[in-house]
């Protein structure tokens, strides 16, 4: 990294809404593969992780799958801490989980047994709103994802679709300042997802938030973020942070066809293929070594 | 318009997941599948019963050991307006209920105790299993000797035979909880308790239901095979005393209450877990 970079990654540190600096994250790994003994390595999940994400930014983490990523939104969750390097929100570190956080998974996380109104209330409860103040938040953010009307549904009544805006809802109600979403839209087929995502962008821009999304999907990484931050196979680094020039998504039409989108996603796709097919040796290496020997996670990388 | 447009496409997905299930012709198909699935289930009935009433009448079986339905009624009858049946069936419903109600008072607490601290769980779960598979009948003799043949020895095998499938069933719910479910509320600043009230209970209770009702089932049927080894009321003592005394009809008058009292049992239990669980999606109807 040349002095400037460095400068300018300094730079970007201070105003920061989340700043990410130096954090590494290895775990002892149980590996359960029906056929294998359990593998004890320790597996170094992230390495040496810088990022700054500005206020009100919507900045997209792409990387193949197992790269950590998800590792990395546990710790700006505040649900596990980094073995070194140090997590910042506004210039203070995050000692635990809290709600100036909210997270929407992939697999949506409602509470079964509430409603969708009262899923969307739990957070509000736990941020200690009175009751009555709840319900009327409540449904404002179930218009807001475009729910009105299925309040009193459970979750089991609802699409894959209807479910994650309501996880949506939830996670916006209690008024976070910033919002993590895991893969959130992997789960759904392909129409619902791309309705989501503009939806998702609609969202953004009426309420600002700082979002954080995490995806393997290049064409939505593209799509959403105002920056792209591309991760490496395992450990995962930052291995480069593309800036998206679109202006207005939401009004443009067919974003999707224009060349200048074609080519950010031809550059990230570049990024990423020689590391995606490394992880898919990590994976199969990982199978075939006994336990107790220690994977080469530096094979050559096979162009996919 | 981004608003109303993007109802319309959450109304669509909706339509899309609740299509063919709507239309008109529903109701009346909905009525014919009930009138079927009620005939389904009384046509065999009825046709056990009337099995019951001609077999002995027609000389197919002895008619001493084995009287008519009618008979049988008959003496139900006569046992119900003398007053004994109600005795028994109280003595009897008293052991059951105090045993099972004292096994929900004690084993749900412990269980979801013992599920929370997972360490406890795993160093007890053996034990526990042991106890599951040892018949309740096969220790009432213990219970006998220690705790004589009074109200207590009985009270105490029913409490027994409810305890473990409550236990065991509650300890397995709160160790499934959905892992994700105990996540989202935890980045939500939940604290340990409110964890395990808010999201644990509520998500084990499914579970739970399903110790209540195999202990439910245990509980009468444990208490009468007591009954009948040392008691002087009840209706497994009924049973078993008509029997020595020749006295057939009662005898089958006593079983048929049993059986009668074990199904409104299950229909009770059954009716609050539905009240409880209706954020399920099926209850195979």
């Amino acid at each position: 990294m040349t002095t400037e970079a460095k400068e300018t990654l300094e730079a970007n540190l201070a105003i920061a809404k989340i700043s990410l600096q130096h954090v590494r994250k290895s775990f002892r790994i149980k590996r359960n593969l029906t056929h294998l003994k359990e593998d004890h390595q320790p597996v170094s999940a992230l390495q040496d992780i810088n990022l700054g994400v500005k206020p009100g930014e919507f900045m997209v983490i792409v990387g193949p799958s197992g790269c950590g990523k998800s590792t990395l939104l546990d710790l700006l969750a505040g649900l596990t801490k980094p073995n070194s390097g140090q997590i910042l929100i506004d210039g203070k570190p995050i000692t635990g989980p809290n709600l100036d956080r909210g997270i929407v998974f992939q697999q949506y996380a409602l509470f079964p047994w509430k409603t969708a109104l009262a899923n969307v209330e739990f957070g509000l409860e736990a941020k200690g709103v009175p009751r009555k103040q709840r319900g009327e938040i409540a449904r404002k953010y179930i218009h807001l994802v475009g729910l009105a009307g299925f309040e009193h549904r459970y979750p089991h009544e609802l699409s894959g679709g209807m479910k994650q805006r309501i996880a949506i809802a939830r996670s916006l109600a209690y008024d976070p300042e910033v919002l993590l979403m895991d893969e959130p839209f992997a789960a759904l087929d392909a129409q619902t997802r791309e309705t989501l995502q503009s939806e998702l962008l609609r969202i953004w821009e009426a309420t600002k938030k700082t979002i954080i999304f995490i995806t393997h999907g290049i064409e939505e990484a593209v799509y959403l973020g105002q920056r792209v931050a591309v991760m490496t196979s395992r450990p995962g680094r930052i291995k480069e942070i593309i800036e998206v020039p679109f202006e207005s998504r939401t009004t443009e039409e067919d974003l999707r066809s224009n060349p200048e989108f074609v080519r950010i996603r031809h550059q990230i796709w570049d990024l990423l293929k020689d590391e995606v097919s490394r992880a898919q040796e990590q994976e199969k290496s990982k199978s075939l070594t006994a336990p107790g020997k220690k994977t080469a996670g530096k094979g050559a990388g096979i162009d996919g | 318009m981004a608003k109303s447009s993007s109802e319309v496409l959450a109304r669509y997905e909706v339509e899309k997941k609740r299509a063919g299930s709507q239309p008109a012709g529903i109701l009346l198909r909905a009525a014919a599948a009930k009138v079927q699935q009620w005939f389904r289930n009384l046509i065999v009935i009825a046709a056990f019963l009337a099995l019951w009433e001609i077999a002995p009448r027609s000389g197919l079986v002895d008619i001493t050991f084995f009287p008519p339905l009618s008979t049988v009624l008959k003496a139900w009858w006569h046992l119900l307006l003398s007053g004994d049946l109600a005795a028994h069936a109280e003595a009897s419903l008293s052991r059951s209920l105090g045993g099972f109600l004292l096994a929900l008072v004690i084993s749900i607490p412990i269980g979801l105790a013992i599920g929370w601290w997972k360490p406890v769980a795993a160093y007890l779960n053996p034990l526990l299993e042991v106890m599951r598979n040892t018949a309740p009948l096969a220790i009432l003799p213990v219970f006998i000797l220690l705790l004589g043949l009074g109200e207590t020895s009985k009270i105490s095998i029913v409490f027994y035979a409810c305890f473990f499938p409550l236990l065991l069933n509650t300890i397995s719910g709160v160790k499934n909880v959905d892992p994700l479910l105990i996540k989202s509320a935890k980045s939500m600043g939940l604290s340990s308790i409110a964890l395990f009230r808010k999201v644990i209970i509520p998500a084990a209770v499914p579970t739970i239901f399903i110790g209540i009702r195999q202990s439910g089932a245990a509980s009468i049927l444990v208490l009468v095979a007591a009954e009948m080894v040392g008691a002087k009321s009840g209706l497994g003592y009924l049973i078993q005393y008509t029997q020595f005394s020749f006295q057939i009809p009662e005898m089958y008058a006593g079983i048929i209450s049993i059986s009668v009292i074990g199904l409104i049992l299950n229909y009770v239990i059954l009716t609050i877990e539905r009240k409880l669980t209706a954020w399920k999606q099926t209850y195979g109807d």
